[in-house]
């Protein structure tokens, strides 16, 4: 379905009809409507919706919901893949901790995602009542959904939601006759991708510059406005209620046995393919089967490279293909998972200017707060400008192999930087000859056009 | 660092000229009530500034300022760090093109272009009636329907050339 001239507004949308999307499979995607229209608090309780929520207050043990997400193994879908059971195991609680917070990071801007986006947009009382049941494992009073300031159509799909849960007793003081209170703020932001990172997160929510905070403390321990934190992406929380429903053993059970982890994931492809777009798959779905959903590339062009997970993973090839995507497996191959949804290169999409787009992506987006970030990224910017001009000079490609190291875990203050120097590590790495092409000598260039006029 | 008014104390702030309007002075206090502190609400109040004014003039900083008991450099700090408000005066609409990895690879540079002949700008500017601004934006979340851009309120992706006459002219 590539003809949408006809009406080029954009819709998120998922591509699997519903009678693909079952409840026991599909635990995400199951009660979208092919139609797009938002699953409405009717639409979400007529199936099994804030059933888990019930279930879980009639038992009152909120450490038996901890205990759970860590058998289950849901790791962190905003792209680190830390297990979501073990960041709730170390926030803390107890008789002498203030109650705390639960928020959402629904800041996507990982360039290449489009994932919470769909969820928000269409089932809002999912992540809602993912929401209430993390509050209540961690004993939190109050909730933020960070949305970025571009999702228009999410913020007004989520407002309409909080009103109907609180309406409906979901939300506010003793929630279905359990004593437990607890309710969410929308907080929409202002753009800048930092805002992403869950401590610039937190100084953002706070009404500050977004920049991030020194860890430790962790915010589990000293989180918004000193008190304990839980900071979860959209897709994450909206894998908790099945996981309470249907339990642990069932969300490992789903990955079929092509990896350690469990659950489904929303994979995704975007780039010159037959037909873009998002899939809910086991979580170790391999690239192939991805890109097969896509219907390959475009007028028979070859796959060169591809990100596995946004802007800040590194290039896998083509040979990578038939990997399970997972969070451990991608990370052995010098990448990582990230967001899950692939960005896909042809042959013909020159690695030195995409590289010069990132780069120019992260230099941009960099908070300032440290120097090898604020300054190493636009060093990095200006010698790729110079390489897809084919003026390069001798040590150029040496000094971005440098930047890319000074730019690496460990060496700033938060992961935005590390983040920017894999694609371009792993870029140097594969794809050298290009960026040597850029270098000044007669007739060098090593621009190519991404998209050739009339292509597209 | 200058006292709040009260909510029971309701006063009209005007600072350099600049008068706040009641309305949104409402607004920022009802925005303040979600937080444990009132300068969470200061990325709201400058949207709400915004909403009724198209940009955030600097006689607006102070006033904020004084709803939400902080002082200016604070809101001055927030203000001039996020992308989505405007320190000078922006077109009727903003059009905000996604610049990021996927719609580069799908067509970004032809449609910058195509928006830049149509308009007669480029990014920063605004078309000579005040209808236009034309804005570099953070991977809109379009991907699957790139080229992706934003005006207003709405995304369009992915859009060709050719769809632009259209598309721009929803937008008087």
């Amino acid at each position: 379905m590539n003809s949408q001239r006809q009406s080029p507004v954009y819709r998120s949308r998922i591509l699997q009809p519903a009678p693909e999307r079952q409840p026991k499979s599909h635990p995400l995607t199951w009660r979208l409507r092919d139609d797009g229209q938002v699953v409405d608090l009717k639409d979400y309780e007529a199936k099994e919706g804030y059933v888990a929520l019930r279930q879980v207050l009639e038992a009152g043990d909120p450490q038996a919901v901890i205990a759970t997400m860590k058998e289950a193994n849901v790791r962190g879908r905003g792209g680190a893949g830390f297990s979501a059971g073990l960041k709730w195991s170390l926030t803390m609680q107890g008789p002498d901790m203030p109650r705390g917070y639960i928020v959402c990071n629904a800041d996507e801007m990982e360039p290449g995602t489009f994932k919470d986006r769909l969820l928000m947009e269409q089932q809002p009382h999912l992540l809602i009542e993912g929401m209430v049941l993390a509050a209540f494992a961690n004993n939190a009073r109050y909730g933020y959904i960070f949305l970025r300031g571009e999702y228009v159509e999410s913020a007004r799909v989520l407002a309409q939601a909080l009103v109907e849960a609180r309406q409906a007793g979901w939300l506010g003081d003793d929630i279905a006759g359990s004593c437990f209170d607890f309710d969410i703020a929308l907080h929409t932001g202002a753009g800048r991708y930092i805002c992403g990172e869950e401590t610039a997160l937190l100084n953002s929510l706070e009404g500050h510059r977004a920049n991030p905070r020194a860890k430790p403390p962790f915010p589990g321990q000293s989180g918004a406005w000193g008190k304990p934190t839980v900071v979860n992406n959209v897709e994450t929380l909206c894998n908790v209620p099945a996981v309470m429903l249907r339990g642990a053993e069932w969300y490992q059970g789903l990955s079929g046995g092509r990896t350690e982890d469990g659950g489904t994931k929303l994979y995704g492809v975007s780039g010159l393919v037959n037909r873009p777009g998002l899939w809910e798959l086991p979580i170790g779905t391999s690239g192939q089967e991805v890109l097969e959903l896509a219907e390959g590339l475009r007028d028979g062009r070859r796959l060169k490279a591809w990100l596995p997970g946004g802007a800040s993973t590194g290039f896998l090839l083509p040979e990578h293909l038939d990997l399970p995507l997972d969070f451990d497996t991608v990370g052995g191959e010098g990448s990582r998972l990230g967001t899950g949804l692939i960005t896909v290169v042809t042959e013909e999409q020159g690695m030195v200017s995409l590289i010069r787009n990132l780069e120019e992506f992260f230099a941009r987006e960099s908070c300032g707060w440290c120097t090898p970030c604020r300054d190493g990224l636009p060093w990095a910017v200006k010698l790729l400008l110079a390489l897809e001009r084919g003026e390069g000079e001798p040590g150029d490609i040496e000094l971005l192999d440098k930047l890319a190291a000074d730019c690496g875990p460990g060496l700033t203050f938060c992961a935005h930087a590390p983040g920017a120097a894999m694609p371009l590590q792993t870029a140097l790495k594969h794809f050298r000859h290009e960026f040597e092409q850029g270098l000044r000598q007669p007739g060098g260039q090593a621009r190519e056009i991404p998209v050739a006029e009339g292509q597209t | 660092m200058m006292e709040p008014i009260q909510a029971s104390n309701p006063q009209t702030i005007a600072t350099d000229g600049f008068r706040l309007h009641p309305e949104d002075e409402a607004a920022m206090r009802e925005e303040a009530g979600h937080y444990e502190q009132p300068q969470a609400a200061c990325i709201e109040a400058l949207k709400i500034v915004q909403r009724r004014h198209g940009w955030v003039p600097d006689e607006a900083i102070p006033a904020i300022a004084r709803v939400l008991g902080v002082g200016p450099a604070s809101v001055e700090g927030v203000a001039t760090f996020y992308s989505l408000i405007f320190r000078q005066p922006v077109g009727r609409h903003v059009v905000l093109v996604c610049d990021s990895s996927s719609c580069f690879l799908t067509g970004y540079d032809q449609l910058r272009q195509a928006l830049s002949d149509r308009l007669g700008i480029g990014f920063g500017e605004t078309t000579a009636d005040d209808r236009f601004t034309l804005l570099p934006a953070c991977c809109l979340g379009a991907c699957d329907g790139g080229p992706a851009m934003m005006i207003g309120d709405d995304v369009y992706g992915p859009v060709t050339g050719e769809d632009l006459p259209g598309i721009l002219e929803g937008y008087p």
